[in-house]
């Protein structure tokens, strides 16, 4: 038999605060198969490792139970550890104590008794485990980027510049995302355009980039190192090589709608180029509002296309490619202003949210960089900023704090003073939170010398009254009712998951958190790979954050990806399906069970047979075999059914 | 007299359920300790006949859970799950075994407090039952 050796980790307190580690230690010295245990304060530390190290060979141990956090955490430390004692990996189990067992529950004595069932079915577990080596597979030096904006930039030229190949998917027109939309950046106040636009002419012009514009990532299948992606480029119906970009097109276009790029703040045609540094650099004809579909009502800018580069019957093009590793960043959304009706968005056209502000803040925006506001042109006076609209309201809109709101409303304050010198903004806030480098410096530094009034409170309501709009708050701090006769209110909207990446996420089966964001496999220690292997996360996809922490965790992305890449070869899992040839009727079920075309009829022997670079390791095509011919490595029948012996036992 | 603290047999899958039930912990929700998991790699895995040992064997209760329908990290391993499970609901009545005592949920890795919620009530549940009449009734 086995001699297995079963270590149990106090985790400080974590799991001693709730379990008897010494007793347990006790009762499970006698259990069938265990060799050797111990416990001690921190198995996962060097010492404990050590421990673990010199028991193997003092005790000639040939498997190890952990009894510690969840396997996500640690199993790979203690299987590194093995690694090095020349004990194959898979003679590890983990026996989750903490997140299943010591933290959920109160009552020492009950937790000790289920920590007893739960360190018993690892070691049955572990005494049939089999000796795998991992299954090598080839490896796709490439690498798919979904989203265009500063992330997948960032994480695209990183990657390029390593000397890979870099395939960048973006669903709108131009890449730049919500970063080229603003007008400056706080706290260096850099105009955001002049960082972002050359970083945008790299990516287009990099040999080891492919870009995507205006298509969408249809499906993705395959395992990490080994993915076929599917591309779907939406028709812009503007040829890109004949385009000239000379804009005889859009004065002839008869159909105007809101601008995207501006916010709704200004007027774009049916044909159109989002802004003048788009980058790829060509016009794309919106399908929605074009009325070229019907060759009889219009084809203007057809006719006035010197070049002959508009075709109103392009159809989507489809594209397969191959990849190695995915990098989500697609990004955020601002909370829907719609959803804050007291605050008259959308009844009165000077209250604005962030983005639209940021845009006549812009010199590319509708205003040209002057401060005027959009009901009549009038240069506001006075400003009110509302921070956390639609953050922090667990009871109604979004539970969490969106990280920078805080500091764009203060650098809207402080732009808005540059521009227009005798008008005084206001802001109302819940709490200031300016935790970056320098980013305090820059709040005290407005409030200081650009003379900005802060109430701590909530806004109730807003009415119009002649041309003013009435902002009626309180202050927390003074218990005083505020009025204020204001000429415009911008509303420090919070951010949320790209809407429409919702799809493309659920596609390719991506964990999310309650809010919609990305899930990263450890919060701490792993925060840029999702738990899917070969997939990577950047930017806000995964969480709020502002530009800094989003180029940190793209980059960050960047260097994992170029980690994997630097192998010769992917090591896929070797837990996968086996068949008995002795017992397979092959009759097939597996075959059509099997979601990744892992199983196969093998036609001379008339048996099933696994493709183990396919197989995922499911273990669906196992539960279907009538005849019990399909079993899974280190994850057999018997084992399961010895697991649950220990526990529906007395 | 000594409280009935129920054996209740969960098969958790890892990406999602197993996962919420980390989660559960890292929020430090508390539920009772009669919860005990075993991991698998997909609710697909879970042959019936794990179920129906487990209640011959003296478990009072079998909950299964799984990734949404639409969100299996194997694209449609929770199907198969779905479908297995509403005929060994019906085995379980031909048998004679109490049907009411399995339990499939729906939980994903962003749901601990979902979890928390489906352990406690599970709970109540069998613990209202009271001990599986079934146990040692080997028949099979």
């Amino acid at each position: 038999m086995k001699r297995i050796g079963v270590f149990i980790c106090h985790c400080g307190i974590n799991i001693k605060g709730t379990i008897d580690v010494e007793k347990l230690t006790e009762e499970l010295a006698e259990y069938p198969g265990v060799a050797y245990i111990e416990n001690y304060i921190f198995m996962c530390s060097e010492p404990g490792q050590k421990l673990i190290r010199d028991t193997i060979v003092e005790h000639k141990l040939d498997g190890v139970v952990v009894a510690a956090c969840s396997p996500t955490l640690h199993e790979t430390t203690f299987q590194d550890a093995l690694d090095e004692m020349n004990i194959n990996r898979h003679q590890l189990e983990i026996a989750n104590i903490r997140e299943q067992c010591s933290w959920v529950h109160d009552d020492i004595e009950e937790a000790t008794r289920k920590a007893n069932l739960i360190i018993k079915t690892a070691v049955e577990k572990l005494k049939l485990n089999e000796s795998l080596i991992p299954i090598s597979a080839p490896l796709t030096k490439r690498v798919l980027i979904i989203g265009g904006g500063i992330a997948g930039i960032q994480a695209a030229l990183d990657i390029a510049d390593g000397g890979y190949e870099v395939i960048l998917v973006e669903k709108e027109p131009s890449i730049g995302g919500h970063m080229i939309q603003l007008s400056e950046t706080f706290p260096t106040l850099d105009c955001s355009q002049c960082i972002m636009t050359p970083k945008m002419v790299a990516v287009n012009k990099h040999k080891n980039i492919k870009l995507f514009a205006n298509s969408e990532v249809e499906s993705i299948e395959g395992f990490v190192g080994n993915f076929k992606v599917n591309i779907k480029r939406k028709p812009q119906y503007v040829d890109p090589d004949k385009c000239t970009i000379c804009d005889d097109c859009t004065p002839v276009c008869p159909v105007v709608v809101p601008s995207e790029y501006d916010e709704g703040m200004s007027w774009r045609k049916a044909i159109y180029i989002p802004f003048p540094q788009s980058i790829p650099a060509t016009f794309t004809i919106d399908t929605e509002n074009c009325l070229g579909f019907n060759p009889i009502a219009c084809t203007k800018c057809s006719d006035a296309c010197e070049p002959d580069a508009i075709d109103y019957d392009k159809k989507p093009e489809y594209f397969e490619e191959e990849i190695g590793a995915v990098i989500v960043a697609t990004g955020f959304d601002l909370y829907p202003v719609e959803n804050m009706a007291e605050y008259g968005y959308g009844k009165y056209p000077d209250v604005l949210d962030g983005l639209q502000f940021e845009r006549i803040l812009s010199a590319t925006g509708p205003t040209g960089g002057e401060m005027h506001r959009p009901s009549d042109g009038k240069v506001p006076k006075e400003i009110v900023f509302i921070q956390c609209s639609g953050s922090r309201d667990p009871e109604r809109h979004l539970p969490y704090c969106s990280r920078i709101c805080c500091m764009y409303t203060i650098k809207h304050a402080k732009l808005y003073k540059h521009k227009v010198h005798d008008g005084q903004p206001y802001i109302f806030y819940i709490d200031i939170r300016s935790g970056g480098k320098r980013y305090e410096e820059f709040v005290q530094q407005a409030v200081s010398e650009d003379g900005i009034v802060y109430f701590r409170g909530k806004v109730a309501r807003i009415y119009k009254e002649a041309d003013k709009m009435i902002v009626h708050g309180i202050d927390t701090l003074t218990s005083k009712k505020i009025e204020i006769k204001a000429d415009m209110v911008v509303l420090a909207m919070g951010i949320k998951p790209n809407n429409s990446a919702e799809k493309v996420i659920s596609n390719l089966k991506l964990n999310t958190d309650e809010n919609g964001f990305l899930i990263e496999a450890h919060p701490k220690l792993r925060p840029v790979e999702s738990l899917q292997s070969g997939f990577y996360l950047a930017g806000t996809a995964q969480g709020p954050k502002d530009i800094p922490d989003t180029v940190s965790q793209a980059s960050a992305a960047a260097a994992k990806v170029l980690a994997l890449l630097s192998n010769d070869e992917i090591s896929h899992s070797p837990i996968v399906a086996i068949v008995n040839e002795e017992l397979c009727s092959g009759c097939g079920i597996c075959v059509s069970t099997c979601p990744y075309g892992a199983r196969e009829l093998d036609e001379i022997k008339k048996i099933a047979t696994v493709n183990d670079v396919l197989c995922e390791g499911c273990g669906a095509c196992i539960s279907v075999c009538p005849s019990s011919a399909a079993q899974q490595k280190n994850l057999t029948d018997e084992q399961i059914l010895n697991m649950v012996k220990i526990y529906s036992y007395l | 007299m000594k409280e009935y603290k129920p054996k209740i047999v969960c098969f958790l899958c890892k990406w999602c359920t197993s996962a919420g039930a980390d989660l559960a912990g890292t929020s430090r929700l508390k539920y009772p300790a009669s919860i005990l998991p075993i991991r698998v790699m997909c609710s697909s895995r879970i042959d019936p006949m794990f179920v129906v040992k487990a209640f011959l064997n003296g478990a009072d209760g079998v909950f299964i859970g799984g990734c949404h329908p639409g969100d299996c990290h194997y694209h449609e391993g929770n199907y198969h799950t779905r479908r297995r499970f509403a005929m060994l609901t019906k085995v379980f009545d031909t048998l004679g075994l109490d049907s009411k005592r399995l339990k499939l949920s729906w939980i994903s890795a962003s749901e601990g407090t979902k979890f928390a919620k489906v352990s406690n009530e599970y709970t109540e549940k069998i613990k209202s039952y009271g001990e599986n009449p079934s146990k040692w009734n080997v028949f099979l």
